[in-house]
């Protein structure tokens, strides 16, 4: 599982996603002369065993990725790398996870996620990779990277040490885990970078949680994504894109679109048959009931997504499957799956909390 | 009385024309398209087809020369086919035993069935070199005996007498040839626990567990086609390609954009021949992705892999426990498929798995 994602730039934005990356194609760029792609990979987990061993599949996904990036064409303008390189945040997990990206032959914007965080609280993929949340400009749309992984200090500071925080935090159903946030720091930041660009600007959010609520008990979950989707609201083109959930989700609230993008390590859930003798899968209470264990691309895929004026087409290229389209509705104004789901037996999208 | 007497003679006259013959042990019954049904006369039709040099552009090939019903329908011992001129092209033959089952044709399954597939090889210029269809109708319009029997089956004669009709005969034919009945299925299906040697039996294990061979070669409940119909990238032959993979993978994509004939192209440039399917679908998840094939009769039809590079089982066993190496030293492609991966298997559990490979080969096919 990998992802591509790419953005072109000009008046639509198209997005794909291809088995490990992601590719977004951004044709709302202000000037029409200038499309652009960019590519999206994420949720590697690259996870140390001991020594010099690491998990064998999780390297593949992200080895795969980078090589099916590396030979996109047209060439990417950026990658995004959409957060968790790492399981457990250690510094031999991300130096090997960042050796594999090494050899991406594009310029790479990193997004933090909670494994990458959560044991020393972001100090050591600070020191390779810089700030946790910045933004970029990049021919006419205006790029966010957000740190939305964050929570309070009470729970932060509960714990004995980093290795016992990070366990509990990398527990996929753990319901020790805390709600993540963006918080009031980042939340008065973001007002101030969004102040400088004019309101017909378009805009692409990067996080790594869903900027939006979703399932508490899986922590796809952002608590204070109201007042983040609150000043976005001001802005006409508004896409959202995020890692964490390894699933495909869309959504449209108000004026902004929210879409995920896969992961490159394993599908969420998995069924009790993905994980073998010795596997290194964190823990599932809740299995997929899914008929083909060992086929290791299963529900996992890619998307283009064509940002149409800034609204989402999202095809989905799902390995040995039938493709699926997720694409705006202008009378609806939502995302909807076209083929799939009858207006009957569709789960409505979310439009509040 | 007299009434359902006729009625049950009538029914079981149309039993015997479906059926055939018996399924062997461990297969399921054959799939046959709605729109070619089985008869003896075409099978009988699509064998002497099947069997005729005249075919080819000097007279020397015909698809029996490299699916030698004597040699379980391969060419084996040979690495790749000879064509017209002995001029080889770029692949092993992939036996026609129990072809009637995949889901594609070829080993990039350009071709979704074997009505498609048989049309190919004469056309090719390291197969049999012909410059077109053309010379087969000629040959099959004016021969009395095909005369005679697309008459008798499709009834057509003269110019009525089609591709189509070819295709559908050589497909029929293939279709009968089935294999199943190995000690494996005896020992699996039947339950009869003495077809199976304690060695073959500890190799099952393997093969089903450690060796992780089941995976893709699958085995269900009542039958075992050893193979499941899809593309994996295992390292074969990669190492030709991966340096200038990208330059190549997108010549070739603006190649077919042109309109290159693949059949063509995948046997006689050994560069795009390693693409895989990518070659087909020339989607990047393809890269150099090879069907998987069955494995009955494995022990009579080496050497093995799509290009033939391996001479033994033990060989390609071997390449599988180095985790899709030929030797441990060998570098890991990055396109590889990550469902392989290095298996820790001892000598003798490699000993053991070569043994169960040879117990699946069908009475019919032992040498």
């Amino acid at each position: 599982m990998q992802r591509r994602n790419f953005l072109k730039g000009a008046g639509a934005l198209l997005a794909g996603g291809v088995l490990p990356v992601s590719l977004v194609e951004v044709a709302f760029g202000k000037t029409k002369t200038e499309n652009f792609t960019f590519a999206y990979i994420s949720d590697s987990h690259i996870q140390q065993i001991k020594g010099n061993s690491f998990v064998r599949s999780f390297d593949r996904g992200l080895i795969r990725a980078v090589a099916e990036c590396n030979m996109l064409d047209p060439k990417p303008d950026f990658v995004i790398y959409g957060g968790d390189l790492a399981q457990l945040g250690s510094k031999p997990e991300i130096d090997h996870g960042l050796e594999i990206m090494s050899a991406c032959k594009h310029k790479v914007h990193y997004v933090l996620g909670e494994h990458d965080y959560y044991l020393d609280l972001g100090k050591y993929w600070q020191s390779q990779l810089g700030p946790h949340w910045y933004s970029f400009d990049h021919k006419g749309v205006h790029f966010v990277v957000l740190n939305s992984i964050l929570v309070d200090d009470k729970w932060i500071n509960k714990w004995s040490s980093g290795e016992e925080r990070m366990g509990v935090m990398a527990g996929l159903d753990n319901p020790l885990g805390s709600p993540f946030m963006v918080g009031a720091a980042q939340r008065a930041w973001l007002k101030q970078d969004l102040n400088k660009v004019s309101k017909d600007t378009p805009l692409v959010i990067f996080s790594h949680s869903p900027l939006q609520k979703i399932y508490k008990g899986w922590n796809f979950w952002t608590d204070d994504a109201e007042q983040i989707q609150a000043l976005l609201k001001p802005f006409s083109k508004v896409n959202v894109f995020y890692g964490h959930v390894h699933q495909i989700q869309y959504n449209q609230i108000g004026n902004i679109s929210f879409h995920s993008v896969m992961a490159t390590a394993w599908p969420w859930p998995y069924p009790s048959t993905y994980s073998q003798a010795g596997s290194h899968l964190p823990k599932l209470t809740v299995e997929m009931n899914r008929a083909d264990p060992f086929f290791e691309r299963d529900a996992t895929g890619w998307q283009f997504i064509d940002v149409w004026s800034g609204n989402s087409t999202v095809q989905y290229q799902l390995p040995e499957n039938n493709t699926r389209t997720v694409a705006f509705n202008t009378k609806s104004k939502r995302p909807e799956d076209k083929q799939y789901q009858s207006k009957g037996k569709r789960i409505p999208p979310q439009d509040h909390y | 009385m007299k009434v359902i007497m006729v009625c049950s003679g009538i029914l079981a006259m149309v039993l015997t024309t479906v059926v055939q013959a018996a399924t062997p042990v461990g297969l399921p019954a054959v799939p046959v398209p709605k729109n070619n049904p089985q008869s003896p006369d075409k099978i009988k039709l699509g064998e002497k087809l099947f069997l005729d040099k005249r075919f080819s552009a000097d007279g020397t090939v015909s698809c029996s020369t490299c699916h030698d019903p004597a040699r379980a329908f391969t060419d084996s011992p040979l690495k790749v086919s000879e064509g017209i001129k002995k001029l080889t092209g770029t692949r092993n033959a992939p036996t026609v035993v129990n072809a009637a089952y995949m889901e594609k044709q070829f080993w990039d399954g350009r071709e979704p069935d074997l009505e498609g597939q048989s049309a190919g090889p004469f056309i090719n210029p390291v197969e049999m070199g012909l410059k077109n269809h053309e010379p087969i109708l000629q040959i099959v319009r004016s021969d009395p005996e095909y005369q005679k029997l697309f008459k008798k089956v499709f009834k057509a004669s003269g110019k009525q007498i089609t591709m189509k009709h070819v295709q559908q005969a050589i497909a029929s034919f293939e279709r009968t040839v089935i294999s199943g009945n190995s000690p494996f299925d005896r020992f699996y299906f039947t339950g009869d626990k003495s077809a199976l040697n304690e060695k073959e039996q500890r190799g099952l294990q393997v093969f089903l567990g450690q060796g992780r061979c089941v995976s893709c070669h699958t085995i269900s409940q009542t039958h075992a086609l050893f193979t499941d119909s899809r593309f994996h990238n295992l390292g074969v032959g990669f190492d030709r390609i991966n340096k200038d993979v990208k330059e190549l993978a997108n010549a070739y994509q603006a190649a077919r954009k042109k309109g290159i004939d693949v059949d063509v192209e995948v046997l006689t440039n050994k560069n795009t021949s390693e693409l895989g399917r990518f070659a087909v679908s020339t989607q990047l998840r393809d890269l150099g992705g090879f069907k998987t094939p069955t494995l009955r009769n494995v022990a009579v039809t080496g050497p093995y892999m799509h290009d033939g590079s391996m001479e033994t089982l033990r060989d390609v066993v071997v390449f599988y426990n180095n985790g899709g190496r030929v030797k441990e030293s060998d570098p890991f492609f990055d396109f590889q498929s990550g469902g392989i991966r290095p298996l820790d298997l001892s000598d003798d559990q490699i000993d053991d798995l070569v043994a169960f490979l040879e117990a699946l080969t069908s009475p019919e096919h032992k040498k």
